[in-house]
C-alpha cells in the first residue's frame, strides 16, 4: 500500500523589537544571564504588562506580507501551565481572537536540475498569533539554573493548515517563510540563536483516504535542515509501523539532528489544560484601516513576485535570479546597477558570480563593499564598448574589490585599454602564424577550430590587450581566407 | 509623645505644619509613639520603617523650612496596605509566601505619594493576598478592632482601616476587590473610598483579582480621603487599564457641589441577613438626606442582588488562580527545602507557603477556568457580570448616587465565622456588586450600635465621579459627629 503522508508547522519566529513585548526592557540576545530583566519580566508581586506598540506593528506586517486578514481588535488571553522558565506560570497568548487569520507561503519545490525552476504551490496559513516568549534553563549535573533574558520577547507563532505532502515541501515552506520575514525587516530568523523554531505535526494515511490519521509531534528542530531530515525520518518510522501491523501512538517526539534518531518525549495523554482566559490586565487594541494602510506602505515585494519580474523584464536566467532574489539587499543592488546603465544580464553575472566570490574571499559584507553598483555599471559599460576585453575585465575587478578605486582609473593607470593598432596587431598576428605552422595549415584545411590556437597566442603576446575582433579579421586575412 | 496628636485629620496636621505649630518628625514621632503604645494590642502592623520615615520628615520639615512645601500631603505620615510595593521595604501581603520578600521597586502610588512628600511609615495587617473579611487570615495574625479587641477590623484591609481608628496614623491605603476598603472602614468606624476603576494605577499592587481590584483609601474624615486620593489617582502608562483622564482638584470639586442631589436606596439592599441596629442607622441617614432636600428614590437591582457574590467567586478565583501562580519558590518567596524535583517544589512551596483561604480560592478558580467548566462557569459569570454593570448603569442615570449599608452586621468577635466561609462571604453582600460594576464607593461612620460598634453607610456613585460622592458623603458627615468619636485604648 501506498502511503501519503499530512504535515502541519507550526513556526515561532522572535519579532525584531528594540524592547520585550510587555515591558521597556531590552530584548537582545548573547547578554549575561538575568540582565535583560526587571519587575516586570520577573513577575514581581504588583508587576504589570504594557503592550509594546511595535511588536504589535511587526506581527501585522508580517500578516500583511503573507496576505494575512489582520483582526480589527487585538485581544490578548492568558496560557496558564507551570514551568521554571515561564516566569508568571501563564503565558500571555492570543487564543481564541489571533491578530492574523488566513494567508499563505508561496513555496518552491526542488525542479529537475538546479538550473531550472521547480513547482510553486500556495500553503494555506490557519493564523499567527503573538504571544511572548519564555525564559531559558540551563541544565548543570546536580542543578538547573535560569536565565531569563530571553522571557517576554515578543515571538509570533505561524500555524500552517496541514496542507505539506513531504518533508521537501516543509523545507521549502520554512525557506520562503525565513526569506519573507528576513526582507520584511521582521525577523533575522536565525536558527541557532533560536530566533526561529519549528515544530512539525505529522501523519500518514493511505493514497486516496480522506480521513486523517494519528498525528504525532516532532518538537525541537532546530535548522531548516533537521526539519526536513526530522520529518522524512518519521514519516518513514511511521510506515514502518504501519506495515508491521503496529498503530501510531499520538504524541511528542523529540528529534535530534545529529544523531537521526527520534524518542517519545510524551503522550497526549498528558495533555495540559491550558485555562485559558482573557487577560484582566491588558485591554483589548483596535487595529484600524489606516493604521494597516501605514504598515501596508512598508510591506516589500514578495521575493518570488520579485524573482517572476526578474524573469520577464531582465531575461535574467533562472540560475542568477535564484542568487540574487533571496538576498533583498543583493536584488536592490543589481537593480540598482541596471538604473546606473549596465546591460541587465551582464550585471547579473557580475554581481551573482565575481561579487558574491569577492566578497566571501575578504569575508566583508554587501554593506561593507567597497565595489558599488556604479562600479560594475562603468565596468560593464567598458567591456562593452570595447576599450578592455572580458578576461582584463575580470582582473580589474580583483583589483577594483581590493581597491574600490573606479574601472576607469585602474584601466588608464595600468594602461589595459584594447590595442586596435594594426600595425602591432598585424605583426603579433603574423609572428602568431609563424610560430603555429600546423594550425595555419589545419585552418586552411578547413578546421576552424584551429584559430583559437593562432588567436591565442596573439593575445599572449599582446597580454591580452588585442582587440579580439580586430585580430579575428586580421588572422583571416593573412591566412587568405 | 509630646502632645495627642492621635486623632487629628490629615488635614489639621497640615494646617499645623503650615503654620510651624508642628514639624514633620514630631508628627511621625507622634505616630510611632501611639504604636509602641497601642499596637500591641491592635496588631495593625507587619512592619514599619522608622529610620526610613524620620530621615523622610527631616527632609519635609527643611523643605517646609526652605519655602518649597510639596502640597498638603507634606511631611505627613502614611500607612500602605501590606500588598503595595515600596522600594526597600517588606511586602509579604500577610503571607507566608512572601514573608522574606523586600520588594526592590515602588509601585506607582508610592511614587505619587512620596513625590507628594508623603512618608510611607508602615506596612498594614490584611488578610493573605487580600482574601477576607476579618483580617483573620493573615499569616502573621490577626489585627484586633480598636472599638473592641475581641473583634475583627474587618477585612481584607482590615490592619489599614485599624490604624486609622487606633489613631496610630491619620491616612493609610488599603485595596478593595469586593469590599476590602469598605467594609473594614465600616466596621472601624472611619471613611473608606474605594474608586473607580481605572481611577489608581494598580501598578505596584500585588494582584488578588485583577479585573476588581482597586487602590484606595482611609481616613478620620470625608477630606482627608479626597486629599490623599487627589494625590494617587491619574493616568499611569504602566497599568493598561488605567484611565486616561485629569484628575480634579477634589477638594475644590467637593466644595463646589452642593445638593440636594437624588438618591437610590436599593431595596434589596435592606432585606434578609441585616442586623436591625445596621439598617435602623442606615435608614436613619437616609431620613437625613430626605430632610436636607435630596430626592430618595427606591430603586431595585435584583440581578445585583442575587447574583453578585456568586459571579464574584467565580471570577474573582478564575483571576486569582492565574495570579497567583507566580508564587513558586523558583524566583522569590517562599522555597519548600527538600524538593525531589520541579513539580514537587510547587507542591511543597505552595503547600506551605499559602494559607487555607488563598487555597480555597485558587483551587475554586482552577476548577472554574478548567476545560469542561469555563463556559458554564467563568464565561457565564463574565454574562452576569455585564448584566450587573448595565442594571446600576440604569439605576444611577436617575441617581446621583446610591444608599446602602455598607457591612450588613457589625464588627463580629474574632474566630467566630473562620469556620464558615460562606458565612464570611455575606459580610461583603453589599460592596461586592461594585466591584463587578467599575463603580466607586465609599463607606462613611452612620452610627454605633447599642453595644458601641461602629457602622458605615455604603453610597455608591457613577464611574469617576469620585467628586460628587464625596460631597454627597461630606454633606452628611458635617451634619454628625460620629467622625469625632474614638475609641478608647
Amino acid at each position: 500500500m501506498n502511503y501519503e503522508a499530512v504535515i502541519g508547522l507550526e513556526v515561532h519566529v522572535q519579532l525584531r523589537t528594540a524592547s520585550k513585548m510587555f515591558t521597556r526592557v531590552a530584548a537582545g540576545y548573547g547578554q549575561p544571564e538575568n540582565t535583560l530583566v526587571d519587575p516586570v519580566v520577573l513577575a514581581l508581586p504588583g508587576a504589570l504588562p504594557v503592550l509594546n506598540k511595535e511588536a504589535l506593528n511587526q506581527i501585522i506586517k508580517a500578516g500583511l506580507i503573507l496576505g494575512c486578514q489582520i483582526a480589527p481588535v487585538c485581544k490578548w488571553d492568558r496560557k496558564n501551565y507551570f514551568y521554571p522558565d515561564s516566569p508568571k506560570n501563564y503565558q500571555i497568548s492570543q487564543y481564541d481572537q489571533p491578530i492574523c487569520v488566513g494567508g499563505t507561503v508561496e513555496i518552491e519545490l526542488p525542479g529537475p536540475s538546479r538550473n531550472v525552476m521547480g513547482e510553486h504551490k500556495r500553503v494555506p496559513l490557519t493564523r499567527i498569533h503573538l504571544e511572548e516568549d519564555v525564559g531559558k534553563l540551563n541544565h548543570g549535573a546536580t542543578d538547573s539554573l535560569v536565565d531569563y533574558n530571553r522571557a517576554g520577547t515578543p515571538l509570533m507563532e505561524i500555524v500552517s493548515d496541514p496542507a505539506l505532502r513531504s518533508a521537501d515541501e516543509a523545507f521549502a515552506f520554512l525557506t520562503s517563510l525565513r526569506i519573507a520575514l528576513v526582507q520584511g525587516g521582521i525577523s533575522d530568523c536565525d536558527m541557532e540563536k533560536g530566533q526561529m523554531r519549528c515544530d512539525a505535526n505529522i501523519s500518514i494515511r493511505p493514497v486516496g483516504q480522506a480521513q486523517l490519521g494519528t498525528k504525532v509531534e516532532l518538537k525541537n528542530l532546530n535548522s531548516i535542515s533537521f526539519v526536513r531530515d526530522g520529518i522524512a525520518h518519521e514519516i518513514r518510522r511511521q510506515v514502518a509501523v504501519v506495515q508491521s501491523g503496529g498503530t501510531i501512538v499520538q504524541e511528542t517526539r523529540d528529534y535530534d539532528g545529529q544523531t537521526g534518531a527520534s524518542q517519545s518525549l510524551r503522550s497526549k495523554e498528558m495533555a495540559h489544560d491550558y485555562r485559558y482566559f482573557p487577560d484582566p490586565d491588558l485591554m483589548p487594541v483596535r487595529v484600524d484601516a489606516a493604521w494597516q494602510a501605514r504598515i501596508q506602505a512598508t510591506v516589500p515585494e514578495h521575493h518570488f513576485d520579485r524573482q517572476r519580474r526578474f524573469l520577464a523584464d531582465y531575461q535574467l536566467p533562472y540560475t542568477i535570479t535564484s542568487v540574487l532574489v533571496p538576498d533583498r539587499a543583493l536584488a536592490d543592488y543589481f537593480e540598482a546597477t541596471v538604473r546606473l546603465g549596465a546591460t541587465p544580464q551582464a550585471a547579473g553575472n557580475w554581481i551573482a558570480n565575481d561579487l558574491l566570490r569577492e566578497l566571501g574571499a575578504a569575508q566583508v559584507t554587501l554593506a561593507d563593499a567597497k565595489v558599488q553598483p556604479a562600479h560594475i555599471a562603468a565596468l560593464v559599460k567598458l567591456v562593452e564598448s570595447g576599450v578592455i576585453s572580458n578576461s582584463i575585465a575580470k582582473e580589474v575587478f580583483v583589483t577594483m574589490a581590493q581597491s574600490g578605486e573606479l574601472p576607469d582609473a585602474i584601466v588608464a593607470k595600468q594602461g589595459l585599454q584594447q590595442s586596435t593598432d594594426t600595425g602591432a596587431l598585424e605583426k603579433w598576428v603574423a609572428d602568431a602564424i609563424a610560430a603555429n605552422p600546423k594550425a595555419a595549415e589545419g585552418f586552411k584545411g578547413g578546421n576552424e577550430k584551429a584559430l583559437n590556437a593562432i588567436k591565442g597566442a596573439v593575445m599572449k603576446a599582446s597580454a591580452g590587450k588585442a582587440n579580439p575582433q580586430l585580430v579575428d579579421q586580421i588572422v583571416r586575412k593573412q591566412l587568405g581566407s | 509623645m509630646a502632645r495627642d496628636l492621635a486623632y487629628l485629620s490629615a488635614t489639621d496636621l497640615t494646617g499645623l505644619l503650615g503654620s510651624g505649630q508642628l514639624s514633620s518628625v514630631e508628627l511621625v514621632q507622634s505616630c510611632l509613639a501611639r504604636v509602641q503604645a497601642v499596637d500591641g494590642r491592635v496588631r495593625a502592623f507587619n512592619s514599619r520603617d522608622e529610620a526610613g520615615a524620620l530621615a523622610a520628615a527631616r527632609a519635609s520639615d527643611e523643605r517646609r523650612a526652605a519655602g518649597q512645601a510639596r502640597g498638603p500631603l507634606d511631611g505627613i505620615p502614611v500607612g500602605l496596605k501590606d500588598v503595595i510595593a515600596v522600594e526597600g521595604q517588606p511586602l509579604t501581603c500577610s503571607s507566608k509566601m512572601l514573608a522574606n520578600f523586600i520588594s526592590p521597586y515602588d509601585a506607582t502610588v508610592t511614587t505619587r505619594l512620596k513625590a507628594a512628600g508623603a512618608i510611607p511609615l508602615g506596612r498594614l495587617n490584611m488578610d493573605e493576598f487580600a482574601m477576607g473579611s476579618s483580617t483573620e487570615n493573615s499569616a502573621f495574625g490577626p489585627t484586633a478592632n480598636p472599638w473592641d479587641l475581641t473583634r475583627v477590623p474587618g477585612g481584607s484591609s482590615g490592619g489599614s482601616a485599624a490604624a486609622v481608628a487606633a489613631g496610630e496614623l491619620p491616612l493609610t491605603l488599603g485595596s478593595d476587590t469586593g469590599g476590602s476598603i469598605r467594609q473594614p472602614a465600616a466596621l472601624c468606624g472611619i471613611v473608606g473610598l474605594k474608586p473607580t476603576y481605572g481611577l489608581v494605577s494598580r501598578y505596584g499592587l500585588a494582584a488578588y483579582a485583577s479585573s476588581l481590584d482597586q487602590i484606595g483609601t482611609m481616613a478620620h474624615t470625608v477630606d482627608d480621603a479626597a486629599l490623599l486620593l487627589g494625590a494617587i489617582a491619574g493616568h499611569d502608562e504602566r497599568d493598561s487599564t488605567s484611565f486616561k483622564a485629569a484628575v480634579p482638584d477634589y477638594g475644590a470639586e467637593i466644595a463646589r457641589r452642593r445638593g440636594p442631589w437624588r438618591l437610590g436606596v436599593p431595596k434589596e439592599f435592606f432585606g434578609a441577613g441585616l442586623d436591625p441596629e445596621v439598617g435602623a442607622a442606615v435608614q436613619a441617614a437616609i431620613a437625613f438626606y430626605r430632610e436636607a432636600g435630596c430626592e430618595i428614590r427606591e430603586v431595585s437591582l435584583p440581578l445585583a442582588a442575587e447574583h453578585a457574590i456568586a459571579v464574584y467567586y467565580l471570577i474573582a478565583t478564575a483571576e486569582a488562580s492565574s495570579n497567583l501562580a507566580r508564587y513558586d519558590g523558583i524566583r522569590y518567596g517562599h522555597r519548600a527545602a527538600k524538593a525531589k524535583d520541579v513539580v514537587d517544589l510547587y507542591f511543597q512551596s505552595r503547600a506551605e507557603g499559602f494559607g487555607d483561604e488563598v487555597k480555597r480560592r485558587i483551587i475554586l478558580g482552577t476548577h472554574v477556568l478548567s476545560s469542561g467548566y469555563y463556559d458554564a462557569y467563568y464565561l457565564r459569570a463574565q454574562k452576569v457580570r455585564t448584566l450587573i454593570r448595565n442594571e446600576f448603569a440604569a439605576v444611577l442615570q436617575e441617581c446621583d448616587a446610591l444608599l446602602s449599608p455598607t457591612s450588613p452586621i457589625p464588627a463580629f468577635k474574632i474566630g467566630e465565622k473562620s469556620a464558615d466561609p460562606l458565612a464570611m462571604y455575606l459580610t461583603d453582600i453589599y460592596t461586592i456588586s461594585v466591584n463587578l460594576a467599575g463603580l466607586p464607593g465609599l463607606s462613611v461612620p452612620c452610627g454605633f450600635t447599642t453595644g458601641g460598634l461602629p457602622i458605615g453607610l455604603q453610597l455608591i456613585g457613577r464611574p469617576f465621579d469620585e467628586a460628587g460622592l464625596l460631597a454627597i458623603a461630606r454633606a452628611y458627615e458635617q451634619a454628625h459627629e460620629w467622625s469625632q468619636r474614638h475609641p478608647v485604648l
